[in-house]
């Protein structure tokens, strides 16, 4: 009984813990707007020069006076086979290329605000901050779960951002529905958390903040390039579309399309799908990071 | 006298080979300021790391408080306090928020963290600035929030390591005016370490001299500055009369212990340097020498370190993160 009693009491510390970190995160990060600032401007740069200017759903729509000057029969071929690539490239929905690629930048900023978590650890500790924590009695697991949920509600709010900038700009939103919804943002805290909890790991191990920096740019863009964030998997390259599959980025843009693109067309196997992978991709993930914190931490 | 701090044969080898601190053993008691007086690179941070169960030792036995570092590193946490070398207020926080992150870290409290760290930042007048964020602080400011923090939740031993590194003279005073004034306010054992003579002479109650890993002399500064047999005469003289000895010129006797000359300068060790100093240039002066400088050197923690270890405190010898550091702080006034 007494036992259990202080059971809760710790536990309860360690939410406490938990809470004060995260918040100073939170803090941290809003005391520095501009640096929110710089971080959407690569995302929206995309979204502005690629979704506009690149619009490929537009290369196979037919021009309406080259339908006139063909008799019925061929501009009839015509659409059926254009709409036969559209819909085997971007589903049946009616989605123009802005609408996809904005949402694909929903989930890359989760990814780039996840890798941010890392150098948000590295630099606690070259300018000593972490010795501080790791000199209070707290918890050594607050420290990591404080920094990857900071991260997860950074990544959260900047992919809001990006959403309500998109909206004016033309992002035509088709919701599937409440369930959809939830699930789909179920998946981008999943997804930044794993991101989150990978550079934890990384920047533990590494050590040095150089590393650090080296990993994230060796992240970001290949993680970008080889998903369906700016491009169907259908148009790429049968190698490529190997390695998108493996690629949790590819899930979580996925998944936020098919609840808020879709309408009605969303696909509750293809959500399910994609919320379980990356239920299991955090899983792992954390497990990993759990267990690199335990030994790294302890320094000897 | 209750012994805070037990450091028994104490060894850290880090990974590579590179023997930190090479069996090293103190106690600390009950009330006092200690101590660690070395160059960069002796082995104090390393050795503070160890007690504050930063990092574990190598071999040896550590007790902080009656607890283990190492078996009991939670208890060793809870009783400590420790103000860092790199000054690790969290500068895009405002000084009150830093003071309630750490209360919360403590888990104190938020009523009883409110008034404490009211009366911590009156005490290291910081008062005015509580609602500023800290990356707008001065150094000196920056250090007094650190030993906020660290008094927050009133550690029975606190640690300082190299407490007024990168301080210009006039804020290190100051700080040393706060550390006086907690030792005296409050019931609290400080450990600290410096490289700075005259830091560790003003304010410990012992010194332990700390080089290459292991400890060279412990002892009050009195203690250890009488060890050197007195005080320090040097007369510069035109030059020595034809054919004079120098036991003739200056016998050793109850008074002078030890003379030498180095140059056109006689060195002169005696008890007590007031006293004899006169006598000297009198018998100087009547033997027919030339006398045209006198200098009485009164024995400092310095000289007791070129003593004990042959060599000058390598101030000059700066390490590249302290170098970061130090420019950090530059940058930061700048601003």
């Amino acid at each position: 009984m007494r036992l259990e009693m202080m059971e809760k009491d710790s536990s309860g510390k360690v939410i406490t813990e938990i809470q004060v970190l995260t918040v100073r995160e939170l803090k941290k990060w809003l005391n520095k707007p501009y640096v929110v600032a710089m971080m959407l401007i690569q995302p929206l740069l995309w979204i502005a020069l690629f979704g506009k200017a690149f619009n490929l759903t537009g290369i196979f729509s037919i021009p309406p006076d080259l339908l006139k000057n063909l008799p019925p029969y061929v501009t009839q071929q015509i659409q059926t086979m254009f709409n036969g690539i559209l819909s085997r490239l971007f589903g049946n929905a009616q989605i123009d290329y802005f609408s996809y690629m904005a949402i694909g930048m929903m989930a890359v900023i989760s990814l780039f605000a996840g890798l941010q978590t890392g150098m948000s650890l590295s630099w606690d500790r070259r300018l000593g901050y972490l010795n501080k924590l790791l000199v209070s009695p707290i918890s050594r697991g607050s420290i990591i779960v404080s920094k990857v949920l900071g991260g997860t509600v950074k990544a959260l709010v900047q992919s809001l951002i990006i959403l309500l900038i998109a909206l004016p700009f033309g992002l035509k939103l088709e919701i599937a529905g409440l369930w959809q919804v939830l699930a789909a943002l179920l998946g981008l805290v999943l997804f930044a958390i794993g991101i989150g909890t990978l550079m934890i790991s990384i920047t533990l191990k590494a050590k040095s903040w150089e590393t650090q920096m080296t990993v994230m740019n060796l992240l970001n863009l290949p993680l970008m390039f080889a998903s369906n964030v700016l491009v169907p998997l259908a148009m790429m390259p049968d190698w490529l579309q190997v390695v998108a599959k493996f690629n949790p980025l590819t899930y979580t843009a996925d998944i936020l399309r098919q609840a808020l693109l879709m309408g009605t067309e969303a696909s509750t196997s293809a959500i399910l799908k994609d919320l379980g992978i990356l239920t299991l991709t955090a899983a792992i993930l954390l497990t990993v990071g759990v267990f690199v914190a335990g030994k790294t931490l302890r320094k000897d | 006298m209750m012994e805070d701090v037990v450091v028994e044969n104490l060894w850290k080898i880090y990974p590579g080979g590179i023997q930190a601190v090479k069996g090293i053993s103190f106690t600390v008691h009950h009330g006092e300021i200690f101590s660690l007086l070395g160059p960069n690179g002796a082995g104090k941070t390393t050795t503070i790391s160890i007690l504050t169960t930063l990092i574990k030792p190598t071999k040896g036995k550590a007790l902080v408080g009656g607890f283990d570092v190492e078996k009991e590193a939670k208890r060793v946490r809870e009783i400590i306090g420790l103000v860092p070398q790199d000054i690790v207020v969290d500068d895009d926080l405002t000084g009150w928020d830093n003071l309630m992150v750490q209360a919360a870290l403590y888990h104190i409290p938020k009523s009883v963290a409110r008034k404490r760290a009211e009366d911590l930042l009156e005490f290291m007048d910081l008062k005015e600035f509580a609602n500023k964020k800290a990356e707008n602080y001065s150094g000196g400011m920056r250090r007094r929030l650190e030993l906020a923090a660290a008094l927050l939740h009133r550690p029975k031993i606190l640690f300082l390591d190299e407490p007024t590194l990168g301080l210009d003279v006039q804020v290190r005073t100051a700080v040393w005016d706060y550390i006086n004034r907690i030792r005296k306010e409050e019931d609290m054992t400080l450990i600290m370490t410096t490289h700075y003579m005259e830091e560790a002479d003003k304010l410990s109650d012992r010194v332990a001299i700390i080089d290459y890993g292991e400890i060279k002399a412990l002892g009050s500064p009195k203690e250890l500055k009488d060890s050197l047999g007195g005080d320090i005469i040097e007369v510069e003289v035109e030059a020595l009369p034809e054919g004079s000895s120098l036991e003739s010129l200056i016998p050793v006797n109850g008074m002078v212990k030890e003379v030498k000359l180095r140059g056109n300068v006689i060195r002169i060790k005696t008890a007590e340097g007031e006293k004899a100093l006169p006598n000297i240039v009198i018998s100087l002066s009547s033997k027919g020498v030339t006398v045209k400088s006198v200098n009485l050197i009164k024995p400092s923690l310095d000289e007791v370190f070129m003593e004990f270890t042959g060599k000058r405190i390598r101030e000059s010898e700066v390490s590249k993160e302290e170098v970061f550091k130090e420019r950090a702080i530059m940058r930061r006034r700048a601003r």
